[in-house]
């Protein structure tokens, strides 16, 4: 164990109350001098409050937070940035419009005797300060938005350097890197770490928490679960503990109800790949069939249901739907091979909360029809009617506004709209996220009627496990934007899906 | 009393209210004001009349607005776009004192309309696809249009003598209701019709709305946006017709001065917000009235009328806050209270 004198960080039994949500409980960090340290947790962990009470964004309701030896309770991030503690972003926040050299000195600018802005010292010290730290020789003049983001962000680190921090808190930092400018990252980071200097680092990368980091925190829904040696610690036990699931060897769980999909591929991909997001992907969607996308958060799950809903164009690879080669442009070309997608943020991209319950459910008829196909109310009224009734959507009319609705039942009311396009794929992407346990499961045995019954194909994604295991045939693992493997029916247990995504398990599929 | 219920529950209640009072006003402080008469000619006169001619420029432009403004967006142009469309048929039809026109009248006409069609793209293009903010889209042509007009016109201020020219702001002989009554009309048949009989209404308060969800829906976003200010271009067009007619001439520096504001505040008035999404078009027909209403008020009872638009704002600032959400929950709640006492009453 580590001395105490080891460690320049230490918060204790943190607790963090929002109105209503309790989003840190009785949490512990600890950081070691010249490590590199990792927070992980799935998507509510955590993390980021914590590392929100860490920079002053947030004031802790309890608890410690011992740094350098002295209790410090930092009140902003400009605080915190003050006694060392600076953190780089996944988008960089420095300004675009701005020279190299004055995003590093903002704020604090070399002066002349007069109390002018000393430009050339400050692009001199610039330009020193950036190949002596980081190795990168630029011209410091030039606009920051001259530079890829690549860039920005190693400049974003110097800036952090050189305003002599002591712990660099990296958020997301290689999400928008190509491989070999992440190389470059990790290179700086083993460097800074060699000078003593702390980092905490959050990723959704796997492969990348085992590169580079020295030690993991583990966070999981605003609990603390532990703190481990990264070379001590097994990825499926990794999963296991973020997932809050044992591994339990050789579980299947009994399965009477799924559906029993035909030979016939709906959907066939052939090394399709989306840079940045998809990565040589090959699978097919059977007809009739509930197929299940499995990853941590951030994996690529939801980036394969924008690739087949037309969000995001593919650059390679070819996409065949009902035996034909397409290449969707827009989420209108999918509509017409009648693919439907409800996607992953009800809030942001799914409901018009000001809009009727009616004018919900009919809005993706209407965007099909064009605009200058009118829809009779007699017609709209009709069919909100069918499917408020069909799943039983909890509304005191059909012109009710939908932002008055439970969560459970605004996504009965997107699921509905998009019904109403009576589509042969539906994409459910993680579609009961935040909402009740009734609907939770009337939800999932929709999803396996309409396969059964209607022979819909339905891709489900899901960061709970339980779920998918309940109502997918098939499963599609993935990891880091590729797919690993795929778990055929009678090979689908909760362990199974944890063993594959950590690599340990490769099905028969 | 369940008429009265439904009424008091209406969209349209708040504004038709404050209308009315503005003419309950006008009906005890200025004698002979709802006086109409039918001139020698067959011609009708009076307030009233006056009134709804010189606002039919105002509601054409403010439907206009109202698209736009329920996209979550805003079309400050107009006004300039209306100078621009005023300069186009005038030099077009020339100011020869003779009274002969240069060019046809029906292709002056289609030409201004054009020119309004034309901003309207321009406009479309910088908010639908290079994504500029509406309001920063549309002072491009709000600081460009009357110096392109003026171009049109060589800085002159063009009078024109062709005599049909005022038909257009005044009558056409024979018939008894001013011609820009009939334009704001067939207007508001046209805006009613799309939004009852086409998809276009819905799609409008969705991407008003929620522009993200608009899109995993499958509708064209952008289209939707260059449809708008398309057809916010075509009303101001077609004002520009009407404002240089009732003056004969095209004025550079005046024609529609102002009147984007004017748009903005009857589209507001008629309860429309201008964060977009539910629009009232019934709502913003009655705005624009309210507000030439309240412009001829103001001369009828001899407010000078240089202090005109200190008043008026006095007077939009009291509907506005009539309106307000706030406003709104303190008379909600005092109702509430009433009927609490009510009930007490009953019980005791």
């Amino acid at each position: 164990m580590a001395s105490d004198n080891d460690l320049i960080l230490r918060m204790e039994h943190i607790d963090m109350f929002f109105p209503g949500v309790k989003a840190l409980k009785d949490v512990s960090f600890n950081l070691r001098r010249g490590e590199i340290h990792s927070l992980m947790g799935e998507n509510g962990a955590g993390k980021s409050t914590l590392v929100k009470v860490l920079t002053g964004v947030y004031q802790k309701t309890a608890g410690d937070v011992i740094y350098c030896g002295d209790h410090i309770e930092p009140k902003s991030p400009l605080e915190s940035q003050k006694i060392g503690i600076s953190t780089v972003y996944q988008e960089v926040n420095l300004c675009a419009n701005l020279s190299v050299a004055e995003n590093i000195y903002i704020g604090r600018e070399p002066r002349t005797k007069f109390g002018a802005i000393d430009w050339r010292t400050m692009e001199q010290r610039s330009a020193k300060l950036l190949h002596e730290s980081l190795g990168i020789d630029i011209d410091v003049t030039k606009l920051l938005s001259f530079y890829p983001v690549a860039m920005q962000q190693m400049i974003a680190i110097a800036r952090a350097i050189d305003t002599r921090c002591k712990i660099l808190i990296l958020d997301e930092p290689t999400s928008s890197l190509s491989e070999r400018e992440t190389e470059k990252l990790f290179e700086i980071m083993r460097n800074l770490r060699s000078t003593g200097i702390s980092i905490i680092f959050i990723s959704h990368f796997l492969e990348q928490i085992y590169t580079i980091c020295d030690r993991i925190t583990i966070l999981r829904d605003g609990s603390y679960v532990g703190e481990y040696e990264v070379k001590k610690l097994p990825r499926i036990e990794l999963i296991s503990k973020m997932m809050g699931k044992e591994i339990n060897e050789g579980e299947i769980e009994s399965n009477v109800d799924k559906s029993k999909p035909s030979d016939k591929c709906f959907v066939e991909t052939d090394k399709v790949t989306v840079p940045g997001k998809v990565k040589d992907l090959s699978f097919n969607i059977k007809q009739g069939e509930v197929i299940g996308l499995a990853g941590l958060l951030g994996s690529g799950r939801t980036e394969i249901a924008d690739m087949l809903f037309g969000l995001t164009p593919k650059t390679s690879g070819t996409i065949k739907v009902d035996g034909m080669e397409v290449s969707f442009k827009c989420p209108m070309d999918a509509m017409k091979k009648r693919i439907a997608f409800c996607p992953e943020d009800r809030k942001i991209s799914g409901i018009f909360a000001d809009l009727t319950v009616r004018e919900n459910i009919i809005m993706a008829l209407v965007a099909k029809g064009g605009m200058f196909r009118h829809m009779p109310r007699s017609k709209q009224n009709e069919l909100a009617d069918y499917y408020i009734k069909l799943l039983r959507i909890k509304v005191s009319d059909r012109e009710q506004r939908v932002g008055q609705l439970s969560g459970g039942n605004q996504q009965k009311v997107i699921i509905a709209r998009w019904l109403a396009t009576q589509p042969s794929l539906l994409i459910l992407d993680e579609p009961t996220r935040g909402i009740d346990v009734g609907t939770k499961s009337e939800i999932e045995a929709l999803s396996v009627s309409l396969a059964k019954e209607k022979g819909m194909s339905v891709v489900f994604i899901s960061g709970e496990m339980g779920e998918m295991v309940r109502t997918c045939s098939r499963i599609i693992v993935i990891r880091d934007h590729v797919k690993l493997t795929e778990l055929a029916e009678d090979e689908i247990s909760e362990t199974h899906i944890m063993q594959a995504i950590a690599g340990d398990y490769h099905g028969h599929a | 009393m369940d008429m009265l219920k439904k009424f008091s529950h209406s969209s349209l209640a708040l504004p038709l209210i404050c209308l009315g009072a503005l003419l309950l006003f006008n009906a005890i402080f200025v004698p002979g004001f709802f006086d109409i008469q039918v001139m020698d000619n067959g011609n009708l006169y009076g307030r009233p009349i006056d009134i709804l001619r010189r606002c039919s420029s105002l509601i054409i432009l403010a439907l206009g607005m109202t698209f736009v403004i329920a996209t979550a967006g805003v079309d400050i142009s107009v006004g300039a776009v209306v100078a621009i469309s005023s300069a186009t048929i005038c030099s077009l039809l020339g100011g020869d004192i003779s009274g002969e026109a240069h060019y046809p009248f029906a292709l002056a006409i289609i030409c201004a309309m054009g020119v309004g069609v034309l901003a309207g793209i321009w406009n479309g293009f910088l908010v639908s696809k290079i994504k500029i903010q509406a309001m920063v889209a549309t002072l491009i042509l709000l600081q460009a249009g009357r110096g392109i007009a003026q171009l049109m016109t060589d800085g002159q201020i063009i009078t024109v003598y062709y005599r049909p020219f005022e038909w257009i702001g005044g009558n056409i002989p024979g018939c008894p209701v001013p011609t820009s009554m009939l334009m704001a009309f067939a207007m508001i048949i046209l805006v009613v019709f799309l939004d009852r009989k086409t998809s276009i209404g819905t799609m409008i308060q969705a991407v008003g709305i929620n522009q993200n969800a608009s899109r995993y829906a499958g509708i064209n976003v952008t289209l939707v946006l260059f449809a708008v200010y398309v057809f916010s271009g075509f009303c101001a067009g077609t004002a520009g017709l009407i404002e240089s007619s009732l003056i004969r001439a095209a004025d550079a520096n005046n024609a529609g001065l102002n009147m984007e504001m004017d748009a903005i505040c009857s589209v507001v008035l008629g309860g429309t917000l201008m964060i977009g999404g539910r629009y009232y078009i019934g709502g913003t027909i009655i705005g624009a009235i309210t507000i030439q209403t309240l412009t001829t008020t103001m001369y009828a009872v001899g407010v000078p009328s240089e202090c005109l638009p200190a008043v008026k704002a006095v007077v939009i600032l009291a509907i506005i806050v009539l309106q307000s959400q706030k406003f709104k929950n303190i008379f909600e709640s005092y109702r509430m209270r009433k009927l609490d006492h009510a009930k007490e009453a009953a019980n005791a």
